[in-house]
């Protein structure tokens, strides 16, 4: 039977087991949202902006492992859906985005609400697509999605223009794809492998040095096991955390810029340095030439670009994660070699002098709500299981430092691309995929009101979303390198004419609750926390001059860190 | 170093784009570029001439293998191998010059595809280095323009780029 271009869309999304499509109609979409109006098998949900419709399918995405998908009109709509997707692209996030398009014959003209999507968002995604012919379509979808979900994952756009949703195709959705020009690795070269795990074995002071690539290849259990079948130090970077149990002995913290301080200590001198899906960011290294001087560094990961583009590895690996992983236990296993239990011994004393630093330390008798009080009872009142999306600043750091993940898919942040705005969509796209979890949005006053519009949607749809809102009346981050590197001159980092965050939630039919004395603070947590159908909104009046501590400044090694 | 990267990729609207956005987005160089459909129509063949330190020669090829549309590449001058471009010169043609014009061109196996009273254009299918060296002996002043291909190139003996 022959279907039109729009009812073949659904149809495929069907097939590809799309159940929440994020977006928000258009003219040029306007027969795709005919299509979906008769059918039950993909919900949409209808998001106040695109930009959210991308971060709520990002959001979705992350807490699943599986590609969120966002549909949205053409111009204005996929101008307002990049930055979505250019965040998705810096995270390497699956994700699907259906941008419609002007009438093909129309294409070029300046036709209203025209836009080059394929050129706009090329940068930033890891392929794209313009379907002009409707008996394409179906094999577009197929493809877009293979490409999305496989290798280094990322977002695909889908630009299709109004007419090929009109036309009509048989519709026959194909099993598999197959691409001649993209075949993603999956085993790592055997002989690689064994070489990384010599080098491993003979380590006086090794460091696992793991990142996002370990949680979105599904590698987090193999790397638990592996670690712990050597005892090794772990440190995640702030797209890794869960990656390995925040909880455990062997876990370090968080390396990187606002790292711990153990963790940088250990990653600086480590002589041996296990990189595994993770991409030697800068605000992971510092300075580069001063970067772990003494280390042979072996390096995992599915994407041949990230191997030696910042610091050049010794033993480079490309494949998946958890298949490498498991090559690596069984060798470990079945080989006679042991790691050196004496050196051993020496590391993890030093490794717990460092810790008796006990850098995440902070005031608590300031008779001010301090952030890091905040992160903790919110740790506390969901007993570390929540789903934590946040938005970009030092509320992100705070959280990477103080809620300690024990799973992969619970730290939902833009850690690329920085984008604030992100944590209240993406806590959407969570909550819809996981309707019974708690689902917390740590945010700041500054953040939230990039894309406020959302609490509207929430109401729409009744996402009991926990906001943890840090304000402080600055943009935090920004005072903070103000106070640090621009002696003091706070420029338009000061967010004044603030709205009144609890009348505001109210407005939206939601609870506010204002927050601004210390001892307050559990008590307001676990009263949000029963509120267990009810978006809260948690307006923490925080010490307006708490630092993000520790910190690496530009320029500095990983020995080099501010401490208070 | 110069390096002469030659890709065959998917013959489709929008490839070229996708790797001239990727230079310029990671800031690589590109010296000369050509691109042109092969025997299967279905594939384009690129090559292009950029400059760089091995690590960034190693990113470049690795970045391009990245891109969905491009199905194979190689670093030709990683071997033996061919590189031809082609340049059309037209020169102001007056008394004396036409002849000895003629002889320079005969020189360096040029040919003179189009004459009028006071101009020749000469076209030339060489390496880059003898191009340069060809424009070198004509006096700057003669010429009228100069319009060069960029590089084409190919692997020596019986490799190819084909999958």
């Amino acid at each position: 039977m022959e279907l039109t271009g729009a009812e073949i869309l659904v149809r495929s999304l069907k097939e590809e087991g799309v159940t929440h499509l994020f977006g928000y109609p258009g003219g040029a979409v306007l027969h795709i949202y005919d299509a979906l109006y008769q059918q039950e098998d993909v919900k949409h949900i209808l998001v106040r902006h695109e930009q959210a419709a991308t971060h709520a399918a990002d959001g979705y995405a992350r807490s699943t492992g599986n590609a969120g998908v966002a549909l949205v009109t053409s111009g204005p709509g996929a101008t307002n859906a990049v930055t979505g997707i250019a965040t998705a692209y810096m995270d390497s996030i699956p994700m699907v985005v259906i941008t419609g398009q002007v009438f093909s014959n129309m294409i070029g003209n300046d036709a209203f609400q025209e836009v080059d999507s394929i050129g706009i968002t090329r940068p930033c995604v890891k392929h794209n697509f313009l379907v002009k012919d409707v008996a394409d379509l179906a094999e577009t979808i197929k493809k877009a999605f293979y490409i999305a979900t496989t290798g280094r994952p990322g977002p695909v756009v889908i630009d299709l223009p109004k007419d090929v949703t009109a036309n009509k195709a048989e519709f026959n959705y194909p099993d598999k794809v197959s691409i001649r020009s993209y075949n993603p690795v999956v085993s790592g070269h055997i002989g690689q492998i064994k070489r990384a795990v010599t080098m491993m074995l003979s380590a006086r002071r090794p460091i696992f040095y793991t990142g996002g690539g370990v949680v979105l290849g599904r590698g987090a259990a193999e790397l638990t096991e592996l670690a712990q079948q050597l005892n090794y130090p772990v440190t995640n970077t702030l797209m890794g955390l869960g990656a390995y149990p925040a909880t455990d002995q062997q876990f370090l913290g968080m390396l990187g810029m606002h790292g711990t301080y153990e963790a940088n200590m250990t990653m600086h001198h480590c002589d041996v340095l296990i990189a595994i899906g993770a991409r030697f960011d800068d605000r992971v290294t510092g300075n580069i030439e001063k970067f772990c001087p003494h280390a042979k560094i072996i390096h995992v990961d599915i994407d041949p670009s990230s191997i030696s583009k910042n610091v050049k590895v010794d033993v480079p690996i490309v494949g998946s994660v958890p298949n490498v992983l498991r090559e690596m236990i069984a060798l470990i296993k079945g080989g006679n070699s042991k790691p050196d239990e004496i050196a051993l011994g020496e590391w993890w004393k030093q490794i717990n002098e460092w810790r008796g630093t006990e850098c995440l330390k902070y005031d608590e008798q300031s008779g001010k709500v301090k952030p890091q009080q905040v992160m903790e009872s919110l740790y506390r009142e969901t007993n570390g299981d929540a789903f934590v999306t946040s938005d970009v600043g030092q509320h992100q750091m705070w959280a990477a430092q103080y809620y300690k993940f024990d799973k992969p898919y619970r730290w939902i942040n833009s850690g690329g691309l920085g984008t604030m705005g992100f944590g209240l969509p993406a806590a959407m796209g969570a909550q819809f995929a996981h309707p019974d979890a708690t689902v917390a949005c740590v945010t700041g006053e500054g953040s939230i009101q990039m894309c406020i519009q959302e609490l509207s949607t929430c109401l729409q749809y009744g996402l009991p979303i926990k906001i943890i809102a840090l304000n402080n009346r600055y943009l935090g981050m920004v005072r903070q390198w103000q106070e640090f590197f621009y002696d003091g001159r706070y420029a338009m980092s000061y967010m004044e004419a603030l709205p009144d965050f609890v009348k505001l939630a109210e407005s939206y039919g939601h609870v506010g609750m204002r927050i601004d004395n210390p001892a307050d603070v559990d008590g307001a947590m676990e009263e949000a926390m029963k509120l267990k159908n009810r978006l809260v909104f948690m307006d923490f009046v925080t010490d307006q001059e708490e630092n993000v501590y520790p910190m690496i400044p530009a320029g500095a090694g990983l020995n080099e860190m501010i401490l208070v | 170093m110069r390096h002469v990267i030659s890709i065959l990729m998917e013959n489709e609207a929008g490839a070229l784009s996708r790797v001239a956005g990727l230079f310029s987005a990671r800031g690589y160089n590109i010296e000369s570029l050509t691109v042109a459909p092969t025997e299967d129509a279905s594939l384009s063949r690129m090559t292009i001439v950029t400059r760089g330190s091995e690590e960034i020669i190693e990113q470049i090829t690795k970045q391009l293998n990245k891109l969905i549309d491009v199905v194979k590449l190689v670093d030709l001058s990683a071997d033996e191998h061919i590189e031809r471009e082609m340049a059309l010169i037209k020169v102001k043609a007056v008394g004396e010059a036409r002849e000895e014009y003629k002889r320079l061109a005969d020189i360096f196996n040029g040919r003179i595809i189009d004459v009028t009273e006071a101009s020749y254009t000469i076209e030339l299918t060489d390496s880059g280095d003898r191009i340069i060296e060809f424009i070198a002996a004509i006096h700057a002043d003669e010429i009228i323009e100069i319009v060069r291909s960029g590089v084409s190139g190919i692997a020596r003996g019986e490799k190819s780029l084909h999958p």
